[in-house]
Formats: C-alpha cells, sequence, structure tokens
C-alpha cells in the first residue's frame, strides 16, 4: 500500500495484552498505519505482533508515540498507576481501560466516585487529550461484530470527551473500523459507558443507544 | 504428512504436530437442583460430581476436570479431593483440574496433591493451571488482585520446575525459596501432563510455550474461530523456545439432550440465570434470546443441541482451531443432577464416537 493510500491519523496502541491486539488489528483492517507497543523491547511481542496483527509494527512505546496522532491506551488498569504521563504528553489519547474492582482488585487512584475512570485518567494525563471509547464492548465481540456503514444491523460505540475535534477524530476513526459513532460532549459523561452503566456490554443500534445515553443522562 | 507407526506423535514441518484426539468433560461443581427446582445441599452436589465422573468413565468419556471454584453456587474449592474419589472407583479415564487457580494457591501443595491423585489413579492426573477468571480466592487467601500477573508468572515457572522431578532450587518474591528440596511423593513415569488454560490474551499463550505447558484455549463466548491465531502463535512460540509441539486443547460451555429442542429448553434458563448472576462481577453482557441463538449456532461457543449436533460442531471446530482435545463443559448451574447424567450417557456414548467418525 502505498503511503498516499493510507488514511492519517497514524494510531499507537500501547498494550499487547487482551485489547491492544484487538485494536490494532481492526485498524490495520481499516486500512491505518499501526504500530503496538507493549511496556519493553518490541522484540518482545514481535510474533504475536506477526500472527495476531500483521501489518502493525511493533515498536518501542516512545517512538510509537512520538510519531502517532492517536495514542490507544490498552493497558490493565493497575498498571496506569505506574505509566508515565509524559510519554503520552500532548497527544490524543483513547481510553479503553476500565475501572471494575471485583475483577481487578481496589485501585485507590480511582475510588473517587466523584469522577469517572476516564476523568482521572485525564486529571493524570494533564498534558494529553483524553477521548473514551471501546471501553463498553468485550474485546471479543471487536472484530466480529463490525459492520460497514449504512448495515441494518451496525453497532453504535460512544466516543465521549471535551475536545470536540478530538472527539470528531476517534469518531471517524470508529466509524471506519465498522461502528456507527454516538459522540457524546463531556468526558465526564463517558461514564454512562462504565461497568454498571446503560450501555456497558450492550449490543445496540445508534438510535437505541442514543435513547439509552440520553434517557440516563435526563 | 508421513506416518511414524512407532510412535503417535508425528510432526511435519510446517504442520502442527498431531495428537491423539482426546475428548472430556468438565465441571465446576456446579449447585445441582432436585426435581422440584430447589437447590441441593453442596454436600449432596459433590457427592453427585463423584457419580457423573464414574458414569463418564463407564461410557468412555476420555478426561474428567474439575474447575476450582468457592461459591454458594460453585461449592466446589477442592476438586482434587473430589477426584480422588473418582479415581478409587475408576480404571481408565483422565483425572485433572479445569482450572487450578494457581495465582492464589502454592505450587508445591498444587505438586504434590496432583501427583497423589495421579499415585492414586494409577498415572491418570492432570493439571490445567490459570489464573481462573472467578476472583473468589484472591480475597479469601489474602491475595491482592492487581498481582495476579506476577503472581501467576512466578508461580508458573516454579511448578515447571517441580514438575521435572527431582530436587528443586527455586527463588522468587511471591513464596518462600527452595533449595535443593525433594518435593513428594515421586511420580512413578515422568511428569504428568500440564496445561495452562487461556482465555484471550496472547502473553499467556507465549508464557506456556516458554514453560512447555500444554495449551488449553477457554472459549466462552463469541466466535471459536478467533482463537486460530492462537493455536498458531503457541506453535510458533514453542518453536521459537526450542520445544517440541504441544497438544492444543478447547473448554467450551454445552449440554446435550436427546434433542436439539429439549436441549435448548433445558439449558437457556438456567444459562440466563448464571450468566445473570456473574455478569455482575464478571462483565459479561446479560444474553438475550438472540444472542443465545447465535452462541449455540455454527459461529457461537455453546455447544448445545442433540448428539449429532454438537459431533459435528466439536469437529469443525478442532479442525479450525488446529486442536486435538475438547472437554465440554457440561452442568450448567440449576440444571438437575438426572439432566446431567443423561447429558454425560449421550455425550460418551454418541457424540464421542460421532467426533471420532467425523475427524477420522
Amino acid at each position: 500500500m502505498s503511503d498516499s493510500a493510507v488514511p492519517s491519523p497514524r494510531i499507537a496502541v500501547l498494550g499487547a495484552g487482551h485489547v491492544g491486539p484487538v485494536i490494532a488489528r481492526v485498524a490495520v483492517e481499516a486500512g491505518y498505519h499501526v504500530t503496538i507497543s507493549a511496556s519493553g523491547d518490541p522484540e518482545k511481542i514481535a510474533l504475536i505482533s506477526r500472527i495476531l496483527v500483521p501489518g502493525a509494527e511493533p515498536r518501542w512505546a516512545a517512538e510509537a508515540v512520538a510519531d502517532a496522532d492517536i495514542v490507544v491506551l490498552a493497558i490493565p488498569l493497575h498498571k496506569f498507576a505506574t505509566f508515565d504521563p509524559a510519554l503520552v504528553a500532548g497527544k490524543l489519547v483513547v481510553d479503553t481501560m476500565n475501572y471494575w474492582p471485583p475483577t481487578d482488585g481496589v485501585q485507590a487512584m480511582f475510588e473517587d466516585r466523584r469522577y469517572g475512570s476516564s476523568e482521572i485518567v485525564q486529571h493524570r494525563l494533564a498534558q494529553s487529550t483524553i477521548v473514551k471509547t471501546f471501553n463498553h464492548t468485550g474485546y471479543h465481540e471487536v472484530e466480529e461484530e463490525r459492520r460497514p456503514a449504512g448495515a441494518p444491523d451496525r453497532r453504535a460505540l460512544g466516543v465521549a470527551g471535551d475536545d470536540a475535534g478530538a472527539v470528531d477524530l476517534v469518531a471517524e476513526v470508529v466509524e471506519r473500523i465498522g461502528y456507527d459513532a454516538v459522540r457524546l460532549r463531556g468526558l465526564s459523561n463517558g461514564r454512562l459507558f462504565e461497568p454498571g452503566g446503560p450501555v456497558f456490554g450492550a449490543s445496540l443500534r445508534r438510535d437505541a443507544f442514543e435513547r439509552a445515553v440520553s434517557v440516563e443522562a435526563a | 504428512m508421513t506416518t511414524t507407526p512407532s510412535s503417535d506423535v508425528q510432526t511435519t514441518a510446517g504442520e502442527p504436530a498431531m495428537f491423539p484426539l482426546v475428548l472430556g468433560l468438565d465441571t465446576f461443581g456446579d449447585l445441582t437442583h432436585d426435581k422440584d427446582d430447589h437447590p441441593l445441599s453442596h454436600a449432596q452436589t459433590i457427592r453427585n460430581v463423584v457419580e457423573e465422573g464414574v458414569l463418564a468413565d463407564q461410557v468412555g468419556v476420555d478426561f474428567f476436570g474439575i474447575g476450582e471454584h468457592h461459591t454458594d453456587d460453585f461449592p466446589m474449592p477442592a476438586g482434587d479431593v473430589v477426584l480422588g474419589a473418582i479415581a478409587a472407583r475408576t480404571t481408565r479415564i483422565r483425572l485433572g483440574s479445569a482450572v487450578t487457580v494457581l495465582s492464589s494457591d502454592d505450587p508445591v501443595r498444587v505438586f504434590q496433591r496432583y501427583s497423589t491423585l495421579n499415585a492414586i489413579s494409577g498415572g491418570r492426573a492432570e493439571v490445567v493451571l490459570g489464573r481462573g477468571s472467578s476472583i473468589d480466592s484472591f480475597p479469601l487467601f489474602g491475595y491482592d488482585l492487581s498481582d495476579y500477573e506476577s503472581l501467576f508468572e512466578e508461580k508458573a515457572e516454579l511448578f515447571a520446575e517441580l514438575l521435572k522431578g527431582g530436587p528443586v532450587t527455586w527463588q522468587g518474591t511471591m513464596r518462600a525459596p527452595l533449595r535443593d528440596q525433594d518435593v513428594v511423593p515421586h511420580t512413578e513415569s515422568g511428569p504428568f501432563p500440564a496445561w495452562i488454560g487461556v482465555g484471550g490474551s496472547p502473553q499467556s499463550v507465549v508464557r506456556a510455550a516458554r514453560h512447555g505447558f500444554s495449551l488449553m484455549l477457554a472459549i466462552i463466548g463469541g466466535s471459536p474461530a478467533r482463537f486460530a491465531p492462537f493455536s498458531q502463535l503457541f506453535q510458533q512460540a514453542l518453536e521459537k523456545f526450542g520445544r517440541a509441539p504441544l497438544p492444543v486443547g478447547v473448554h467450551s460451555p454445552g449440554h446435550v439432550a436427546a434433542t436439539d429442542e429439549q436441549a435448548r429448553d433445558e439449558f437457556w434458563p438456567r444459562y440466563l440465570e448464571v450468566i445473570r448472576n456473574v455478569s455482575k462481577t464478571r462483565g459479561f453482557a446479560v444474553p438475550s434470546k438472540q444472542s443465545f441463538l447465535r452462541e449455540i449456532g455454527p459461529h457461537g461457543a455453546l455447544y448445545v443441541g442433540s448428539p449429532e449436533t454438537v459431533a459435528q460442531k466439536i469437529a469443525a471446530n478442532l479442525t479450525a482451531l488446529g486442536a486435538n482435545r475438547f472437554d465440554l463443559k457440561y452442568a450448567m448451574g440449576g440444571l438437575p443432577h438426572e439432566a446431567l447424567m443423561t447429558n454425560i450417557e449421550l455425550y460418551g456414548t454418541q457424540v464421542i464416537p460421532r467426533v471420532r467418525e467425523l475427524l477420522a
């Protein structure tokens, strides 16, 4: 594929666990330039990358982020406390994580229930612009639930953030991957996507999704 | 592909190794109900599991596995004791865990218990190690969930050392060190089979390969075919670590009854109830009838139906996944013991011969 055929933005996926390779794979298939990074030497994830995400480039996180327009944060939330904010300073960061004490244990940083987990991520990554999406779908569904635009059973994904331009950019990626993006103004509205919320784990069309989040917001 | 009559393990460059086909059953000791739909006691549920294991042996099932759980609706924290009882009443069936939550256990004790089971059963023990997707054992035994990764990594490494036999010297951060320690009982003929159960993490697949454990794919929702690259990743990782090919297995839930309709009608309300309960803590979406029908269809993860329907699906997915073993997790909580016995009998007498025929 020539460079001119590759749509911007360039996407750096951080995390090679359950979620990262899945997001990287669908982003590659949507035609994006995608890198994947774990916490250390890319050589350690070369095999995973080659077999599970053909077409994505394993790179050191810092180098991958420097060249990326969008950084997808797909690390286990309990590792976030030791994640270096400087790594993604100045970047648009997609937060796919959830705070879910029954499965991941209690994380002191996320216990302040006045804020959603992505707002707490934003506080800590103060130099970055956070957009919340993909957190409310199962990683095992991301590939098979994709549909082309206009398909009657195309699933909706919520995209929430404070920066309208960033939300638009991420929404476009979500659409191109194969979902209807429902934009929510304000990262605080990302709380509607959290575990226990009205759309978490639910496969909804756009109209049902919009109803679910607006009823809840009212 | 060439064949080597002297060995049942054959490899050809670029193709997965051929291992004997193994068709087993797993249970989590799900609380069963009586015919009036009242829950049985924990004790009766456990005694029923012993009977189920014995029947599985009689009808030709290759393996019977018990998954560790610690809750009121899965009262099965000491599956190895139950397996010991089954071992004493059987002669043929292989017996093991499905899974042992190694992260919150002591690898030395796990080795000792399954090596003891191996002695009782005359060499029929196996162990499937996992983090366990239900996490009740962590607070129970005083472990921090956020340590699960390092707990599992370290303990898997120690377990691999213990399996080799002979004195063990080991040092880590999660357990007291061992120096030249003889761990008993010794096995009679080398290590018993050990697997790592993997739910969806590619790094767990690579870890299994690194330590030389076989790979058990736990596929409980969505399309089984999406796990095919995991199987490939496993074999390539083994090659990278200089290890010989190892078998790949699949563990998935289901229910077999005389007809598709009966299996669906028996299973669906119980499945809905169980998933509704666990969804609160494990993030599963509560199933709809529509999502259920998709899961029991050809592209879903549930094996619910007549013997023919279930056999066809097992055969197709073993082929698609390059796997040689399938363990059906029967016994959805709330089903009566009698329905489980029917399931086991149909699985042994009809599903297993049919899968063998389809894959011959």
